[in-house]
C-alpha cells in the first residue's frame, strides 16, 4: 500500500511553490526537488532548455525544468503518466503550438537558436526536429509517398534518382527497406504496426533532422516489433540526437545513455542511465523504478 | 474481501433472473426497429407506384394515321418555294382535308369541329417542319402518324370511360364512334413520345414536355455548383483550420447554422432584392435561380464539410507538421483529400435539396410559362419541380399523367446525380 510519506507531502508542498530550499544531491532529502537531483548538462549539448513552464490553460503541466540534450545520444524521459514528460517533449519541436491553450515559458535552445524566439520560423525547426509520434501515424498514400513527402516539401532533392536514393536511404537506415522495396506503391496503412512505426521514423530521417524526438514509440508494438525499434534507435545514435519518452523502464535501461525522471509536471533526477537504475538517488525515483508507485 | 463465497453463486442467480427480460427488450427493440424500416420502405414503394402507375403513359402519346396530300395551292401557290411563304402556309388546311377524305359524310360546321378536333394543334407544326427541312414534299402524298388531341389520348388510354353516359363524358358520341373506326383499321395507337422528354412546355398537354425545364434544373444546378461548392468547403476550411477561435469565429458560426433553418422562401425574397432589383439580373434566369440556391445550399455543405474536416484523425495533422509541413501544406496535402468524401456528401445533399426546392424559385420568376428551352444560363427558364407545381395546377385531365411523368424524370435526375456523386466518391477514396 502507498501511505503518505514525508517525500509526496513535501513534492505537494513544492508544487505550490513553498519549499525553495536549494540543492541537495542525497536521496534522502526530498527538498531537493526544486532543484533537479543530478547533472541536467550535458558535455556537447545540441539542444539546452532552461527553466521551461507549460500551462494548459491556468493549469500548470511543466515547472521550472532545465535540461540538456547532448549530441549523439539518447535520452530517456520516464516517469508516471501525466508527469508532464511529452508535453516537455513536444515542446522542443514546438508541436504544442497547435493546442490554442498551450503557453510555454522559459527557453529552449537548439544550438545557439532559442526556438520559441517570436520571429522564428517553425517549419525550418521542425525539419531540423523531426518527431516520431505514440501512435504510427502514416499518411494514407504509398510508402514511397510516405517517406518522399518531406524532402519534397522541403525541396531537398532537385530531381527523381536523387528522391529515390533518399528514400532508400531512409528506409534502410529505418530496417524496413528489405521488407518494402517491391512494394513501394501499396499504402504505408496496409503495414503492419510495427513496420508502420519504421516507416514514420523512415520518414522522419528522410529529412536528415539533426535531433528526433520519440513519444513512446513502442507503446503500441508487440515485443518483436519493439525490439527491432529498439535495435535502429541504437543504431541511429551515431547520426542524430535522440529524446525519448517510454513508459517502459526496461526500454529506457536498454536504449538510452542518460535517463531523466519526472515526477507532477517537475524534473526530479537526470543522470546517467546506468546509475539512475542502479543507484538512484532521490527517493521518487527510486519508489518509481523499484515499482512503487507511478 | 472474505465475503462468504454465497454471494458468487447469487450474482449468477440474479443475472439469470433478468436475462430474459434483458434478452425481451433487446427483441421488442429489434422488431420495432424492423417495423419502422417495413414501414418506410411500404411508403416509399407505395409512392412509387402510385407516381409509376400514373406517370407512365405519359411516355406514349396517340397517334393518329393520316394520309397527307402536300397541295401545291395551300402551301405554295406562287411556286417560289420562299422560306417565309412556307412558314406562313395553313398546314393545318392540310390536316382537315385528310380529316374529311377519311369522313366524307361528316356535314356541319359543329360536327366538322368536332372532327378536326381529334387531331392536335400540333399536328400542323409536324407538316411545317417536314416542308421547310424538305421542301420537295410539295406536290406528294405521304401517309403520317400525327398526335391525337389529348381528350383522344386519355380515351385511348383508357383514363375517359367509353361506357359513361354522353354527358357525363368529355368525347361526343359521334367522336367515339370515329375513333372506334380508326381503331377497327389500326390507324390510331399509342407510340413512344420523344417529345415529352425534349420539347418545351405546352398549353396543349399532348405536346407539352419536360426538356425545357430539365435543361433549365440543369444550368441552375450547375451555377449553384459552381458557386456553393469552392465558397463552402473555403468557408469550412478557414473556419476550421485557421480561424482563431474568437467571439467572431463564434458569431459566424452561430450564423451559419442559423442560416440552414432559414425557410428557402426568404431566400427567394433576398434574390429578388439583391440580386434582380438591386444587381439589374435578368428575371427567370437560371443564373440568378443558381444564386439563390447557392444562398440555401451553403449552410449545408459548411456545416458538413466542418464535420468531414474534424473528422480527420488529428495524428495525420501532427504527422504532417511533424516533418515540417506549413500549415496550408498539412491542410491541402493531407487533411482536405481525407475530408472530400465526407464534404462531396454534404454537397451531394445541399444540391439535391436544391434541386427539388420550388419556393424560393418563385420569387425570381422562375415560374413563368416558357415555350422555349433555355440555351444557356440568362435564358428565361423553369425548373423541373417549378414544372410539377405548373401542371399540377393545370385543369386538363391529361396534365395529371404528365404531372407524374415529370415526378418520374426528377427522380431520375435525383438518381442519377447521386450515382455520379457515389462514383465520384469511390475515386477519390480508391486514391488513398
Amino acid at each position: 500500500m502507498l501511505s503518505i510519506t514525508p517525500d509526496t507531502v513535501a513534492l505537494g508542498a513544492a508544487r505550490k511553490g513553498v519549499i525553495t530550499a536549494g540543492f541537495s544531491p542525497v536521496a534522502d532529502d526530498a527538498r531537493a526537488i526544486n532543484g533537479t537531483v543530478g547533472d541536467i548538462t550535458s558535455a556537447d549539448p545540441r539542444m539546452t532548455a532552461r527553466n521551461v513552464n507549460v500551462y494548459y490553460g491556468d493549469k500548470l503541466a511543466i515547472n521550472n525544468v532545465s535540461l540538456d540534450i547532448g549530441v549523439n545520444e539518447v535520452i530517456a524521459m520516464i516517469g508516471p503518466s501525466g508527469c508532464g514528460k511529452s508535453t516537455f517533449l513536444r515542446c522542443l519541436n514546438r508541436m504544442n503550438d497547435t493546442i490554442d491553450i498551450c503557453r510555454v515559458e522559459g527557453e529552449i535552445r537548439l544550438d545557439d537558436q532559442d526556438i520559441y524566439d517570436s520571429g522564428l520560423d517553425v517549419v525550418p525547426l521542425r525539419a531540423q526536429v523531426g518527431m516520431v509520434f505514440q501512435k504510427p501515424n502514416p499518411f494514407p498514400k504509398s510508402i514511397y509517398d510516405n517517406v518522399a513527402y518531406g524532402p519534397r516539401i522541403h525541396g531537398l532533392t532537385s530531381n527523381k534518382n536523387d528522391l529515390d536514393e533518399v528514400v532508400e536511404q531512409a528506409l534502410l537506415k529505418a530496417g524496413l527497406w528489405d521488407e518494402v522495396k517491391d512494394r513501394l506503391d501499396e499504402v504505408g496503412t496496409g503495414l503492419s504496426g510495427g513496420q508502420q512505426q519504421r516507416l514514420c521514423i523512415a520518414r522522419t530521417i528522410a529529412v536528415a533532422p539533426e535531433v528526433i524526438l520519440m513519444d513512446e514509440p513502442c507503446s503500441a508494438l508487440d515485443p518483436i516489433a519493439t525490439a527491432r525499434i529498439e535495435e535502429l534507435i541504437d543504431e541511429l545514435r551515431e547520426q542524430y540526437t535522440i529524446a525519448i519518452v517510454t513508459h517502459s523502464m526496461q526500454q529506457a535501461a536498454r536504449v538510452s545513455q542518460r535517463t531523466a525522471y519526472f515526477h507532477l509536471g517537475e524534473l526530479v533526477e537526470v543522470g546517467k542511465t546506468d546509475d539512475i537504475f542502479t543507484t538512484p538517488r532521490h527517493r521518487l525515483t527510486e519508489d518509481y523504478i523499484t515499482g512503487r508507485f507511478g | 474481501m472474505n465475503k462468504p463465497a454465497v454471494d458468487q453463486t447469487r450474482t449468477i442467480d440474479r443475472v439469470n433472473a433478468t436475462l430474459k427480460q434483458r434478452y425481451n427488450r433487446e427483441r421488442r427493440f429489434r422488431r420495432f426497429g424492423l417495423a419502422a424500416v417495413i414501414l418506410g420502405l411500404l411508403f416509399v414503394a407505395l409512392m412509387f407506384l402510385n407516381i409509376i402507375s400514373q406517370g407512365y403513359s405519359a411516355f406514349y402519346q396517340t397517334r393518329i394515321l393520316l394520309d397527307i396530300e402536300y397541295r401545291q395551292e395551300v402551301i405554295d401557290p406562287a411556286g417560289e418555294r420562299d422560306p417565309a411563304t412556307l412558314s406562313a402556309a395553313d398546314y393545318a388546311a392540310l390536316v382537315k382535308s385528310a380529316l374529311r377524305a377519311l369522313y366524307p359524310d361528316v356535314k356541319g360546321r359543329g360536327e366538322k369541329r368536332e372532327l378536326y378536333g381529334m387531331v392536335s394543334s400540333g399536328a400542323a407544326l409536324v407538316l411545317r417542319q417536314r416542308v421547310m427541312s424538305d421542301p420537295e414534299l410539295i406536290g406528294s402524298r405521304q401517309a403520317l402518324w400525327l398526335p391525337a388531341d389529348d381528350d383522344i389520348d386519355m380515351l385511348v388510354k383508357g383514363r375517359i370511360d367509353r361506357n359513361a353516359p354522353e354527358s357525363e363524358r368529355r368525347i361526343k358520341n359521334r367522336v367515339l364512334a370515329w375513333v372506334e373506326q380508326l381503331e377497327a383499321r389500326g390507324a390510331i395507337e399509342k407510340q413512344f413520345n420523344l417529345g415529352f422528354l425534349t420539347g418545351g412546355d405546352s398549353r396543349e398537354p399532348e405536346l407539352a414536355g419536360i426538356g425545357g425545364a430539365v435543361m433549365g434544373s440543369l444550368y441552375t444546378l450547375i451555377v449553384t455548383l459552381l458557386l456553393s461548392f469552392p465558397i463552402g468547403v473555403a468557408t469550412a476550411l478557414y473556419l476550421e483550420e485557421f480561424a482563431p477561435r474568437n467571439r467572431w469565429t463564434d458569431l459566424v458560426e452561430v450564423n451559419i447554422n442559423n442560416l440552414a433553418a432559414v425557410p428557402s422562401i426568404v431566400f427567394g425574397l433576398l434574390g429578388l432584392a439583391v440580386f434582380i432589383n438591386f444587381f439589374g439580373l435578368p428575371r427567370s434566369a437560371p443564373l440568378v435561380g443558381g444564386m439563390v440556391l447557392t444562398l440555401m445550399t451553403l449552410p449545408t455543405i459548411i456545416i458538413a464539410s466542418r464535420a468531414a474536416l474534424k473528422a480527420v484523425p488529428p495524428s495525420i495533422r501532427e504527422a504532417a507538421l511533424g516533418i515540417g509541413a506549413s500549415r496550408t501544406q498539412t491542410v491541402f496535402h493531407h487533411v482536405l483529400p481525407l475530408a472530400m468524401p465526407g464534404m462531396l456528401t454534404g454537397t451531394i445533399i445541399g444540391m439535391a435539396q436544391a434541386l427539388g426546392e420550388t419556393a424560393p424559385l418563385l420569387m425570381i420568376g422562375m415560374v413563368a410559362f416558357i415555350v422555349d428551352i433555355p440555351g444557356g444560363p440568362m435564358d428565361p427558364a423553369t425548373v423541373l419541380p417549378v414544372q410539377i407545381f405548373l401542371w399540377a395546377d393545370s385543369p386538363e385531365r391529361a396534365f395529371m399523367e404528365k404531372t407524374s411523368a415529370a415526378i418520374m424524370v426528377l427522380l431520375g435526375f435525383l438518381i442519377l446525380m447521386n450515382v455520379i456523386a457515389v462514383i465520384l466518391r469511390k475515386r477519390f477514396e480508391r486514391r488513398w
